[in-house]
């Protein structure tokens, strides 16, 4: 069995996607008054990290980036038991009153996002919370929707969307993971060749959002 | 961490102890929230068993458990029915039976809480066991030091006064030595239990092997003991005062608090002959004007409030590894 990856979005697909999703945030708030971009652990930070950076170009306003790690609100922690992979979360300044976008790599069950709301409401009552993503690959299990989306991509239950992030990976793409020849495969089992959530919980490999319930 | 019980730190490996501080920070940074509450442990139960006065380490395990949303339920001696002659093992297991996923334990004798742990499903924290252990006051001690001066290799640590009845102090050389610091103990020579530096270097010896243990380099991860307080401030990063255990001086183990005090005192001349920018520390609570001067207690390079702080950071960060370490998969 091979893991077999289709490109689904090279370096300038991702430029362009995030250049795109700047300008939306921007014309969507008139401006970059009162921004406040919160990243999720972990690919969602660099994206986010990116995003300010556009919008600083295009605007000249420094807008603030703050980091979640919402492992400790997730719902599937009585199953999976507590992960010993906990981040420090750091907000940049009062969230209350200000308009938080949620920037994360891959939208999926909608679970991640859904503990990441809660994680975001433990630092103040912001005026509205949006959300931007790289990728949506669908299959929603909660009723969430992205405000910004990089690429819409439908995708089948057993296959993986990996993105890959410069900072965290050493490239900047986005490939869509399925298994050749196509078998039964249980959601959240991997196949050889396909880099699993201990290995890039330590950082060295890229992220693979297949499983349900992954952050 | 894959761990059911925490009852010393013998046994945890520099990266273990990493772990639990970088579990820690993200707790210490929940907790400058406006909302400290999150809800990881709901559901879960965790009985606090005291069987000996304590404030802080109560307060701090019953502040970390609510924090993470558990139910917290504190057992005294007292009122319960250890009055009426029931066995420890009985009782706790008359606990487990009335739900508890955690136990945290404080006990006059040394070994109760691996007594218990053995008999329990659920996981057993050691809050203290007669002169024996402390863990999680060295793991927040470990924790305040990280914070303020980073690395720990090569770190002097001076642990002074009356190492003899100090389960803090023998925590804590098991936890800066696996860190890769310098452990000196100073006291007077009635306090200070003898053979101590080998019984640790043998101790070490037969948990990791001959061998470099984690990056740590042997010669580092040492404990060295000196009479002399003036001598051992010398070059240090840490000073850490223990308290005089009055209530266990019954041996005259020492002519009288006066002349420990001159010799063993933490006054602000000896704080002067350490490192610019050494900590000075205290597991409390402190006998002021005895083992620590009250301007040391207070001054700038004093860490004991902060150490309070962090208690209850350390204590969140292994409550929620252990919730996590036998039942669920960690993923």
């Amino acid at each position: 069995m091979v893991a077999a990856e289709r490109p689904i979005l090279d370096a300038d697909g991702v430029r362009r996607a995030l250049t795109r999703i700047a300008h939306e945030i921007l014309e969507r708030h008139q401006g970059a008054e009162g921004l406040l971009l919160a990243g999720l652990r972990r690919r969602g930070v660099p994206l986010a990290e990116r995003l300010a950076a556009l919008i600083q170009q295009f605007e000249g306003v420094a807008v603030p980036v703050g980091e979640l790690d919402v492992t400790m609100f997730r719902d599937d922690l009585q199953t999976r038991g507590t992960r010993s992979s906990l981040q420090r979360s750091s907000m940049p300044q009062d969230v209350t009153e200000a308009r938080v976008v949620l920037v994360d790599d891959v939208l999926y069950t909608g679970r991640t996002v859904r503990a990441a709301l809660e994680a975001i409401l433990s630092y103040g009552r912001p005026q509205q919370i949006q959300l931007a993503v790289l990728v949506d690959r669908g299959h929603r299990e909660l009723p969430i929707r992205a405000d910004y989306v990089g690429k819409n991509l439908p995708t089948a239950q057993g296959e993986q969307v990996a993105v890959r992030v410069q900072e965290i990976d050493g490239r900047d793409e986005v490939v869509l993971v399925h298994q050749e020849p196509a078998s039964v495969q249980a959601p959240g089992v991997q196949a050889p060749g396909v880099q699993t959530q201990e290995a890039h919980s330590r950082g060295t490999h890229s992220r693979v959002a297949g499983q349900p319930g992954e952050p | 961490m894959r761990r059911k019980d925490v009852l010393d730190l013998d046994d945890f490996s520099a990266e273990e102890l990493h772990e639990v501080m970088e579990t820690a920070e993200a707790m210490r940074e929940v907790l400058s929230r406006p909302i400290k509450r999150v809800p990881p442990l709901r559901g879960k139960t965790i009985v606090n068993c005291f069987y000996e006065a304590s404030t802080r380490t109560r307060v701090s395990f019953e502040l970390a458990g609510k924090n993470l949303s558990a139910d917290v339920v504190n057992v005294g001696a007292s009122g319960s029915s250890v009055e009426k002659g029931e066995s420890l093992v009985d009782t706790t297991r008359t606990l487990q039976a009335l739900g508890a996923d955690m136990v945290v334990m404080r006990h006059p004798h040394a070994g109760a809480p691996y007594l218990v742990a053995r008999e329990l499903s659920a996981a057993v924290i050691n809050a203290g066991d007669g002169w024996h252990a402390h863990p999680t006051q060295a793991l927040l001690d470990l924790f305040t030091v990280r914070d303020r001066l980073g690395s720990l290799e090569g770190r002097k640590v001076v642990i002074i006064g009356d190492v003899l009845h100090s389960r803090v102090a023998r925590s804590n050389i098991w936890a800066f030595t696996t860190m890769g610091a310098q452990v000196v103990l100073c006291g007077p020579p009635t306090l200070i239990p003898a053979g101590i530096e080998t019984a640790v270097a043998e101790g070490r010896r037969r948990r990791w092997g001959d061998g470099i243990q984690s990056g740590v380099q042997k010669e580092h991860a040492a404990v060295k003991v000196q009479y002399d307080l003036d001598k051992a401030c010398q070059d240090a990063d840490v000073l850490m005062a223990l308290r005089i255990q009055k209530e266990r001086q019954a041996g005259a183990l020492f002519p009288s608090l006066r002349e420990y005090s001159r010799l063993y005192g933490l006054t602000q001349e000896r704080v002067a002959r350490a490192k610019f920018g050494a900590l000075v520390m205290h597991p409390g609570p402190m006998n002021e004007g005895i083992e620590i001067m009250p301007e040391v207690a207070y001054g700038a390079q004093s860490v004991i409030e902060e150490q309070v702080t962090n208690g209850v950071a350390v204590r969140m960060a292994l409550l929620y590894l252990l919730a996590g370490g036998h039942g669920g998969r960690a993923v």
